[in-house]
């Protein structure tokens, strides 16, 4: 199972790279949604997959006899998740912004902040 | 103990929450300035705490360490906290000259404390998934600064921040999740030991590698500082201020952070990348400032060439060579921020920032050009002003390793500086008005002009008061710079909270 996860990171990994070097700026955005689904992946397999094994301390917190699912991973990915979600809303939200001034989403042409020297 | 870590973070997020909520933009604006006189105070108490008491820490929910989140504040936590309140507090000032009514409306003020409040958490946590998470506080904080403005420039300049800063995050989080993986702690003190004791080397480098690129995109060094020059000059003055003082020297303390308690397994690889690193950051950042000819521009080349400096001091990681880092972080933060301010004072009073656009500033406003003069040169390390010690300690730190090209590189950006300096000097300064005008200081009103001056004069005492008095300046980041080098009062502070 934690082969299948890392193959599909790695190709989660790959898709997002080829769709950010393609220069348009929403294309960037979901490449980079894809990458940070990859490292959410990558960190939940990180935590060990351990089906069947709930993560719940036996009487008087005593420790379960095998093993106990490690439940910490899934804490830090959902905070990820929330953040990346969070952020990628602004990141949208700021797409627009700039095609609304721009009219176009191609990065190779935002130069405003730093305009050519011989334009 | 807990109360004196928690509240220097909490408190900016409370003066954030009062300064939203009210409507009217000049009461959360004056709440802003007095929240920020309350941290001050704050992280003065905690300064004075660490340096009575050692390194403190606390154990947030009373989880104990290496499960729950640790707060911990060693010299070099305490200082930046305090050098973040006094940022912040010089800031908040002069935003109340520039930042308009409608801007405040927008939040302006609130959004700019919470950025405050992320910068001090980053400097507190001993946890490093915590790390994380401030560092997107941080972040989402000063997106919506960035586009406050609602200029085309500076939107334009956001998507390159906004995107290479996504990157660098979810780097920093991927390798966070590997470090986990396989050491199976968070914690910063309780990973120095993990780390050491992996059985697979490699992979540990592997993975510093990985923070080395994540923090390296956020401190701004070579190859990696593009977004820097690309947003910097954007935004209002008071953001473009904050932005360089604060908020490139957190990545220089994660990495300070990291690659003395962590990873310091395989000094020979890591470091020598560092080394190389900073040098090529040195120059590059130098030589792109010489080439620019916009005030704010200039400036944040120069950021980049500084952040160099600070990365050699690591790279070396003997004591001298680290405390001049610390002593460089702490210098730097202050004369550039200033130095910042002082271009959005000339640009009130010129109506531009393009250096062959204006000119006529020492005739008509010869304060202004004292106080130019003080953080400028600093910045290019004129004896007796504070750059002048930060870049002696360096350089001999350097040359007790007996790495002569490194101390003439050192010196020689230091020279280049000083051309763009000069460059400034002679452009806005000495040279007359292209358009004849007399850009004076009295041209503004009082209130605008001294809310405007006051900070920049603070912060060019602080200059001179570290210039001439740099004793226990030096005292204190030299014991700063045993702590990270020799982590073990560090270490057993936080785990021993955990026996508690």
């Amino acid at each position: 199972m934690e082969t299948v996860l890392a193959l599909l990171s790695g190709f989660l990994v790959a898709a997002a790279v080829w769709l950010m070097l393609s220069g348009n700026l929403l294309r960037f955005l979901f490449g980079l949604l894809l990458l940070s689904n990859a490292v959410n992946i990558a960190i939940f397999s990180a935590g060990r997959l351990t089906p069947g094994t709930p993560p719940f301390l036996g009487d008087k917190g005593a420790l379960p006899d095998a093993v106990m699912a490690n439940s910490l991973p899934q804490a830090l990915l959902l905070t990820a998740i929330v953040i990346g979600f969070g952020l990628f809303a602004f990141s949208l939200a700021l797409t627009i912004r700039a095609y609304r001034s721009f009219h176009h989403l191609d990065v190779d042409q935002m130069r405003l902040a730093e305009p050519k020297e011989d334009a | 103990m807990s109360w004196l870590l928690a509240l220097p973070i909490l408190f900016p997020f409370c003066t954030a929450a009062l300064s939203l909520l009210t409507r009217n933009s000049r009461w959360s604006a004056r709440i802003s300035v007095a929240g920020s006189v309350i941290s001050l105070i704050l992280a003065c108490l905690l300064v004075g705490t660490v340096m009575r008491e050692g390194v403190i820490a606390t154990q947030m929910s009373t989880w104990a360490a290496p499960f729950g989140i640790t707060l911990v504040a060693d010299y070099l936590g305490a200082a930046m906290v305090l050098i973040t309140a006094i940022i912040g507090l010089a800031t908040a000032i002069w935003a109340l000259a520039e930042i308009d009514d409608d801007t405040a409306r927008m939040g302006w003020h609130g959004v700019y404390q919470t950025l405050l409040g992320g910068v001090t958490g980053a400097f507190l946590t001993g946890d490093i998934f915590n790390l994380y998470v401030w560092f997107e506080v941080l972040l989402i904080s000063s997106f919506g600064l960035l586009i406050m403005g609602g200029r085309k420039e500076a939107i334009d300049g956001a998507v390159k921040y906004v995107t290479l800063n996504l990157i660098s995050t979810v780097l920093f989080l991927c390798a966070a999740g590997l470090l986990y993986g396989a050491t199976g702690t968070l914690n910063m003190a309780d990973l120095r030991q993990a780390v050491a004791d992996h059985p697979d080397q490699g992979l540990m480098t592997a993975i510093a590698m990985m923070f080395m690129i994540g923090f390296g995109l956020k401190a701004g060094v070579f190859p990696l500082f593009f977004w820097l020059p690309a947003s910097y000059h954007t935004p209002h003055y008071a953001v473009s201020a904050v932005f360089a003082g604060l908020l490139t020297k957190v990545g220089v303390y994660a990495l300070i952070r990291v690659f003395t308690l962590i990873f310091v397994g395989d000094q020979g690889f890591t470091h020598q990348i560092l080394l190389w690193v900073a040098l090529a950051t040195m120059l590059t950042g130098v030589l792109g400032a010489a080439a620019q000819s916009d005030f704010r521009k200039i400036l944040s080349f120069h950021i980049i060439s500084q952040i160099g400096y600070m990365i050699l001091g690591l790279a070396l990681m003997t004591p001298l060579a680290v405390m001049g880092a610390i002593f460089y972080l702490i210098h730097h933060i202050i004369v550039k921020s200033n130095l910042f301010l002082i271009a959005g004072v000339s640009r009130r009073l010129t109506g531009s920032s393009d250096l062959y656009a204006i000119g006529g500033l020492y005739r008509a406003a010869p304060l202004l050009s004292v106080l130019f003069m003080i953080p400028a040169f600093s910045l290019a390390g004129f004896p007796p002003l504070s750059g002048f010690w930060a870049k002696y300690v360096l350089v001999q730190a350097s040359l007790e390793l007996e790495a002569a090209l490194v101390a003439g590189i050192a010196l020689l950006v230091g020279l280049l500086t000083i051309y763009s300096m000069t460059k400034i000097w002679a452009e806005a300064f000495w040279k007359g008005h292209p358009q004849g005008i007399e850009p004076a200081l009295a041209t503004i009103s009082p209130r605008i002009r001294w809310l405007m001056l006051s900070p920049v004069i603070a912060l060019a005492v602080m200059t001179v008061i570290i210039g001439l008095y740099p004793a226990p300046f030096l005292d204190y980041a030299t014991t700063a710079a045993q702590q990270l080098l020799e982590p073990t009062d560090y270490v057993q502070t936080v785990l021993r909270e955990a026996v508690k």
